[in-house]
């Protein structure tokens, strides 16, 4: 898409009238050329070009010096038909569909209903004080919530074991991340921890932008709170909802997160926890098999844009607010 | 009737009562692990093995930081990870607000595909595999240029999302300023430094800390195309190199065998772990508070489209 557009750049030139205006007011604009292309070309170079490296998956790739990626060995279709007969890739699927699933609807369930709560406190300062308390996992890394994660559900010391048995829910500690049942939960809800706080910030501002003649006209016909939450907030936060669905429909086959079931993820529950990006990483890079792990991540990106594209295209039949 | 007014009444009261409630199970609950990491930080590694450690350290030590900071490797990755956020902040933020600008410009004549280019990076990837080469290919491989021109975790020269935020924030400016030094002979560049600069302090503020957060809490880069010089280590790497070595104990031998050694001097990983954790987290957590203001006015402008 963005070559056809460089391309239209291109040809406009050819015709005669409009040659002497485009050079003209490349010319007068040359300010704003040389205060964008930089970042341009840096742009093409990072983000598109690897994207000659897609040719891998159509080969049988073996990295040696001298060689170049034009001169490996043609295999057409082979790698994908390979990824899609192995029974590990299925499962990989399955567990990134899933785990992707899992966090979304907790995500938008969890991030909704707090900002709906949050909106009926009228003390400014408390209000202020729980939501600068909740954006605080935002800012910590990946690497230090996991942490954090497998310290509170350790079997010795963790305050979730500890908690469920003072309150006699279980008798003895569970070894929550040594069982695949639990690991997809587990992603959800650590997602859930991290991020809540943040994406309120989106609806509350959504929400504050709601008519407030609204509530009054609701509340003269006797309209309850749940009511106008039910009638007047959720419908004015829809837009603002549809365009986030969208948006994450585009990222579905990312599993929610790569880092977590990277850190989380241990051989107990592999079956559980291997997602796409884990499996273009492990057999890509690390075991070598560059052409393999190159037709997964091709299969994700051709997903996620198709997805996207699905769903932009829903939500304008449906006559909703879209991305694109 | 009666009833029915009495319900009314009350239900506020009930329904205030359960919802502040709730917001403190949510602070708890947000809190608590972090608290919990920092006691364990300033608690004798020997006596937290006796459990017990919720919020509250029982025998202060400071011995936990020295020895973090003993080895010298964990002070180094301090110090390369301040010089990626600082140099990688500073130079992102000047290059996609001077970009920001030139697709604000409505007469600028590749607004549209400029636009285009960097909005599509937001949702396609070239893949893992291909940028290793490329970045292997560019002879960048294990150099500290790569932390700041990869486009991965943490951001790397321009992100287009902040790109946007930028942008929505200059069409809130009056455009009349523009115009007006426009007419009186002033160029782009003059526009752009003494107008555009100056009156977006506060969203550069919004995306310097979304850049800064990026920058300071990504291991990933560090792991796929730096791992093997022990020089260009990050902190966030450390601490992940320590936190998968108490799942197989070889994976980092020098922080934990200093551990061992030292368990006469009552240090375990654990509580080696607790004191990374502090070192890589509180630089941003004492920053971000007081960039509320900006960073969620920041991401109401992200969400703008155009």
């Amino acid at each position: 898409m963005p070559q056809h557009t460089v391309h239209k750049v291109e040809i406009a030139p050819q015709s005669a009238p409009r040659t002497e205006t485009f050079w003209r007011k490349m010319v007068r604009q040359r300010q704003l050329i040389i205060m964008s292309f930089p970042m341009v070309l840096y742009v093409l170079l990072f983000a598109y070009g690897p994207l000659w490296g897609w040719l891998m998956a159509f080969q049988d790739f073996k990295p040696m010096a001298g060689v170049s990626i034009f001169e490996q060995k043609w295999v057409g279709l082979d790698q994908f038909k390979f990824l899609f007969l192995d029974e590990g890739f299925t499962r990989v699927l399955r567990n990134t569909i899933a785990m992707s699933f899992i966090s979304l609807i907790l995500g938008f369930g969890t991030a909704i209903g707090l900002a709906l709560l949050l909106n009926e406190i009228k003390k400014t300062g408390f209000k202020r004080l729980i939501q600068t308390i909740s954006y605080l996992p935002h800012f910590l890394s990946w690497v230090i919530v996991t942490g954090l994660v497998s310290m509170s559900l350790s079997t010795e010391s963790g305050i979730v074991n500890i908690v469920l048995m003072k309150l006699h829910i279980i008798n003895e500690p569970i070894l929550w991340l040594g069982e695949g049942k639990y690991f997809w939960g587990i992603v959800g809800m650590t997602n859930v921890w991290k991020e809540v706080g943040w994406n309120t910030i989106i609806y509350l501002a959504a929400i504050a932008s709601v008519d407030p003649s609204l509530y009054e006209a609701a509340e003269v016909d006797g309209a309850g709170r749940y009511r106008k939450i039910w009638n007047i907030t959720l419908p004015g936060i829809r837009p603002i909802i549809v365009i986030l669905l969208i948006m994450n429909v585009g990222w579905i086959l990312n599993g929610g997160g790569f880092d977590i079931q990277y850190f989380l993820g241990n051989g107990q529950v592999l079956d559980w926890s291997e997602t796409i990006d884990i499996f273009v990483l492990k057999y890509g890079l690390k075991l070598g098999n560059y052409s393999l792990g190159v037709a997964a991540g091709i299969f994700k990106t051709v997903v996620s844009i198709i997805l996207l594209y699905c769903a932009n295209l829903i939500a304008k039949r449906l006559g909703e607010e879209r991305l694109i | 009737m009666q009833t029915a007014n009495k319900i009314f009444k009350t239900e506020p009261l009930l329904f205030h009562t359960f919802n502040v409630i709730f917001m403190l199970f949510v602070a708890v609950v947000t809190l608590y692990p972090f608290l919990n990491t920092l006691a364990v930080s300033f608690n004798s590694g020997l006596d937290t093995t006796r459990g017990g450690i919720y919020v509250w350290p029982r025998e202060w030590t400071f011995k936990n930081y020295e020895a973090v900071f003993a080895t010298g490797k964990v002070y180094h990755a301090f110090w390369v990870s301040v010089a990626r956020t600082v140099i990688g902040t500073v130079v992102s933020v000047f290059l996609t607000t001077m970009l920001a600008y030139t697709i604000s410009r409505k007469e600028y004549m590749f607004r549209k595909p400029v636009t285009l280019i960097f909005i599509l990076t937001m949702y396609f990837s070239a893949g893992l595999i291909p940028s290793y080469f490329l970045i292997k290919d560019l002879h960048l491989l294990n150099t500290f240029l790569v932390y700041i021109l990869f486009p991965g975790a943490g951001a790397g020269l321009i992100s287009a999302f902040n790109m946007l935020v930028v942008r929505t924030y200059i069409h809130t400016l009056p455009e009349s300023l523009i115009e007006s030094s426009k007419i009186d002979g002033a160029s782009d560049y003059r526009v752009f430094f003494s107008i555009i600069l100056p009156l977006c302090t506060p969203v550069i503020a919004t995306i310097a800390l979304f850049t800064a957060v990026g920058q300071w809490n990504t291991w990933f880069d560090t792991f796929i195309f730096a791992s093997s010089k022990p020089n260009l280590s990050t902190l966030q790497f450390e601490l992940m190199r320590l936190l998968s070595s108490s799942v197989n104990s070889n994976a980092n031998p020098s922080l934990s065998s200093t551990a061992a050694k030292d368990t006469a001097t009552m240090i375990t990983p654990l509580s080696i772990r607790a004191a990374i954790t502090m070192v890589a987290s509180v630089p941003i957590l004492v920053v971000y508070p007081f960039l509320q203001r900006h960073f969620v006015s920041g991401l109401q402008l992200g969400s703008v489209k155009e």
